[in-house]
């Protein structure tokens, strides 16, 4: 019996095998389908959550690791009033999607990003973001879209 | 050969054809007897916002309903996987109805025949959809100032209409959509003859920035994935195929695999006898191992004690270097099969102080839409339910009907969104699979490929080779050309879906002496149509020897691509999907100055230019391109000039032209697909680098606003690039790159 935080909420994942990658346990197991399967050997980093605030690929971590331990996903991104986070906000705004599967995972390590450096230059945004695939190609607008976070985040907008 | 006179090379379009005519010539409006088999389709939708809403609606057509509360629902019919166009239909739909775009609710269509061409590919379902859209909105339109007008007893010309809201100027009366709505719903559609469409001035959506309309769902993670779907009891399959390809299971150790936890059965499809053919209709299969289990990991687990036989007496064979040996030994020479002659090619070129002759050669690469190929299906009671992402849709249901003998009436589809499709999901192969595998299961099953599944299973975009001999006169002008495309073929007849055919109507129209021909290479590797089928490799070639001509006319490029169009004109007159010289002019024209073209450079810096025309597009793209001594390239900016006529979505349509950059960037460095005795080398994402964010360019785009219809802009933005970027590096360095991936001559990015 795992039992970890996903969301700020305890979940347990009851008689799983502990070498199931975390990627699957949330989808499969807790039904939070906004992680997505790319590669399965974190290339993509379109399974991206947070592990105690830290970017991780998900497809990588075995929950048998996670006991007691803090997880963050996309569905859990939002503030906590329940409104968008500045970036999720800023994805719409410059309409970044294009087949849109791979921007959960953009968007978590963006929002680990911003969490840490509230100015990104470009070089900080293409480090952070250099295991992100986008199949589509939406790159162009995904650095204005966490320029236009920053700057939101920065005038005092919560985070 | 029917493919080498279609100016678009799209497998399907044949397929297609006579629907299509049929099709366009129906009256879209209130089709008979549709409404009683969609409102048992909308039932099992799964991700539907509010099925009870949808019924509360009052029904104007197959798009269109409208509740008492205002909101407007538009069903979007064609896939979307990720070129907008579950955004961009309904916008047009939204236009002709003078909605408020803040009222309107857009859903997935139900898949029936009664939609016609649910399909995404050959960038069609924008011009293919354009009149019929434009009525369903109309017509609704139409009926609403009726219902209004009899309420107000006026006369219906006298009533206007603004942002869902209905007007009567001289009595100062107004109402709204949804207060008529159930009202006109009764009427009866009005003769499709009789419907008047906005000017373009007076578009108040079209050309405009619309974001798009999953995007609340995607960012906040919502379940709208084909991967996303989740039933109520639900089994999770895999499906395990020979690596050698097509090759056939002698036997497995299902028993074994049947003890593993979490294992529900496991059992061999046999399959159908050959190697995979791209086939979205019929009934192939390949051979293979399910393993249905509790859950994805545990089907993946499972596989890893797999112990399979395989008989590969009938498989490939193939290897890649035999492709590059064979073509070596064609080096300058013609092909023994003529496509098109006029004039004598051969010997005006022979006879030219001025000429080039090359041999270009592209690699096989692999589709790799993000979302690896997933599909829910699950069979109860004689009827096969299937949630897939295919962009072939309209062929899902005779497809799996066929496949399991069952009425096609027994075969209820769903449509989902496609993480990425790029072509790949044009073939129904997965979801055939999924279905037989549900067939034997009681329950609903998602078979799930995993990445390496989808890089070795794959209808690749073919590799192939062309040899390219032409020649200029003494004023510097094109006069002869003789091309010659060495393509893979199965069966020795044809090429196989999507290798080289190309060139069709540039330059043959221009030329007086014009000659192309064709050698095929024995190939059983499965092969299908990739964004932009053929032109995405055949630009390069074309526009690389465009600039090798005009190197060795000593003339300016940009001038000579000019010079080499001629007068305005229609390659065939009468035909949208033909080349116009004047449009060609124009985006060259354009581009050039935009990037500043003719400037000097700083040293080790260049610009490159490239123009092609496909999928009824004219685009020219400029590239800056600096080249370090290490052969590093840096691409600063790529301008892209695109006339695909009237914008729908402003936004989309950008977006697209940046993708197509991306995307032509990243193959043209560094994707390559290489088999060796049949067996595909690359397996994941570390073999296949597809570009990062930090290599991107900045991108410049702009539509040229040429008054014509609209034409789709999925594919026609991506073939220029690779030629304009190779150009600039010609340029800077000497070295004229006439093979793809760049990555093997040396370059990085």
């Amino acid at each position: 019996m795992i039992s970890l935080s996903v969301n700020g909420s305890t979940q347990s994942l009851g008689d799983i095998d502990p070498e199931t990658p975390l990627l699957w346990a949330l989808r499969d197991t807790l039904g939070l389908v906004g992680t997505k399967y790319g590669c399965g050997i974190a290339q993509c980093g379109a399974c991206t959550v947070h592990l105690n605030g830290v970017p991780v690929r998900a497809c990588q971590v075995k929950v048998g690791n996670l006991e007691g331990q803090d997880i963050t996903t996309i569905e859990g991104v939002a503030n906590e009033d329940g409104t968008l986070h500045a970036l999720q906000e800023a994805w719409i705004e410059h309409d970044v999607p294009q087949c849109g599967y791979c921007q959960a995972g953009q968007i978590m390590s963006a929002a680990a990003l911003l969490s840490a450096n509230t100015k990104p230059d470009d070089d900080d945004i293409n480090a952070a973001m250099a295991g992100n695939i986008c199949r589509c190609g939406t790159y162009t607008r995904i650095v204005e879209a966490i320029h236009t976070a920053a700057g939101k985040l920065d005038q005092g907008d919560t985070a | 050969m029917n493919n080498l006179q279609n100016g678009y090379n799209d497998p399907l379009e044949a397929i297609e054809s006579g629907r299509i005519n049929q099709l366009s010539r129906r009256e879209f409006i209130k089709l008979s007897g549709v409404g009683a088999g969609l409102a048992l389709a909308f039932v099992s939708v799964p991700f539907s916002k509010s099925v009870a809403a949808a019924s509360e609606g009052s029904e104007f057509n197959l798009y269109v309903q409208i509740n008492r509360d205002g909101v407007i629902r538009i069903y979007s019919p064609n896939p979307e996987v990720g070129q907008g166009i579950k955004t961009a239909l309904p916008m047009i739909v939204a236009e002709e109805l003078d909605a408020n775009w803040e009222d309107v609710v857009i859903e997935n269509s139900p898949i029936a025949d009664e939609y016609g061409r649910q399909r995404a590919g050959g960038s069609r379902s924008v011009p293919l959809r354009w009149d019929e859209l434009r009525k369903a909105g109309a017509g609704v339109r139409a009926m609403l100032i009726e219902a209004a007008a009899g309420e107000w007893n006026v006369p219906s010309s006298e009533v206007t209409t603004d942002q869902s809201k209905l007007m009567h100027a001289s009595s100062n009366r107004q109402t709204s959509y949804g207060a008529v709505a159930l009202l006109a719903s009764e009427l009866n559609p009005p003769a499709v003859d009789s419907l008047t469409f906005k000017n373009p001035e007076e578009y108040r959506l079209l050309g405009t920035r619309i974001t798009g309309t999953d995007n609340m769902a995607l960012v906040t993670g919502k379940p709208i994935f084909g991967i996303d779907l989740q039933l109520p009891n639900m089994l999770y399959a895999s499906y395990t195929k020979c690596r050698t390809i097509g090759g056939r299971v002698v036997k497995a150790n299902l028993d074994e695999i049947k003890a593993l936890p979490g294992v529900v059965t496991a059992f061999v499809l046999e399959g159908t006898a050959g190697v995979p053919r791209f086939d979205p209709t019929g009934v192939s299969i390949t051979p293979g191992v399910a393993i249905v289990a509790e859950s994805t990991w545990q089907s993946f687990k499972a596989r890893e004690s797999l112990k399979i036989e395989w008989d590969t007496s009938e498989a490939s064979s193939d290897s890649w270097s035999d492709h590059v040996a064979s073509a070596a030994e064609l080096r300058g020479q013609e092909g023994s099969t003529v496509l098109a002659e006029q004039g004598d090619a051969s010997q005006v070129i022979n006879d030219a102080t001025t000429k080039v002759s090359s041999q270009y050669n592209f690699s096989f690469v692999s589709h790799a839409q993000l979302e690896p190929q997933s599909c829910v299906a699950h069979w109860q009671e004689n009827i096969m339910e299937v949630w897939s992402t295919s962009q072939a849709q309209l062929f899902v249901r005779g497809s799996v009907a066929d496949l399991l003998d069952i009425p096609k009436e027994n075969v209820i589809a769903h449509q989902l969104r496609g993480g990425g499709g790029f072509g790949r999901r044009l073939n129904n192969d997965y979801i055939r699979e999924a279905a037989l595998i549900a067939q034997r299961v009681d329950a609903p099953v998602k078979l799930q490929w995993s990445r390496e599944d989808d890089m070795a299973f794959d209808f690749f975009r073919p590799g192939g080779f062309y040899n390219m001999q032409a020649s200029v006169d003494e004023n510097g002008k094109l006069n002869a050309w003789n091309s010659h495309s060495i393509a893979v073929s199965a069966d020795g007849k044809e090429p196989n879906v999507a290798a080289g055919l190309r060139p069709i109507d540039f330059p043959r129209e221009i030329l007086q002496h014009y000659k192309h021909t064709l050698t095929l290479l024995p190939s059983k590797t499965p092969t299908g149509p990739w964004r932009a089928p053929s032109s995405n490799s055949y630009a390069f070639v074309e526009q690389s020897f465009m600039h090798e001509l005009s190197v060795a006319a000593k003339r300016d490029h940009a001038e000579f691509l000019i010079a080499s169009m001629g007068e305005p004109k229609w390659f065939r007159e009468g035909e949208d999907y033909s080349l116009n010289t004047g449009r060609a002019v124009n985006v060259i024209k354009i581009a050039a100055e935009r990037a500043g073209w003719g400037a000097e450079q700083p040293a080790g810096r260049a610009l490159g230019l490239s123009f092609y025309f496909c999928h009824a597009g004219h685009v020219a793209e400029v590239a800056d391109v600096s080249v370090d001594r290490n052969k590093k390239i840096t691409v600063h900016k790529v301008w892209v000039v695109a006339d695909v006529g009237q914008i729908i979505n402003l936004s989309g349509a950008e977006s697209l032209c940046h993708g197509a950059v991306i995307d032509a960037l990243s193959t043209m460095m560094g994707l390559e697909i290489t088999m060796t005795n049949g067996r595909t080398e690359q397996s994941n994402f570390d073999q296949y680098p597809l570009l990062r964010i930090g290599s991107r360019p900045e991108i410049d785009v702009h539509f040229v606003d040429s008054g014509y219809s609209p034409t789709g802009l999925g594919e026609p933005a991506f073939p220029p690039l690779a030629a304009a970027v190779c150009n600039a590096i010609y340029t800077v360095t000497g070295d004229r790159i006439r093979g793809l991936p760049i990555r093997k001559s040396g370059y990085t990015i």
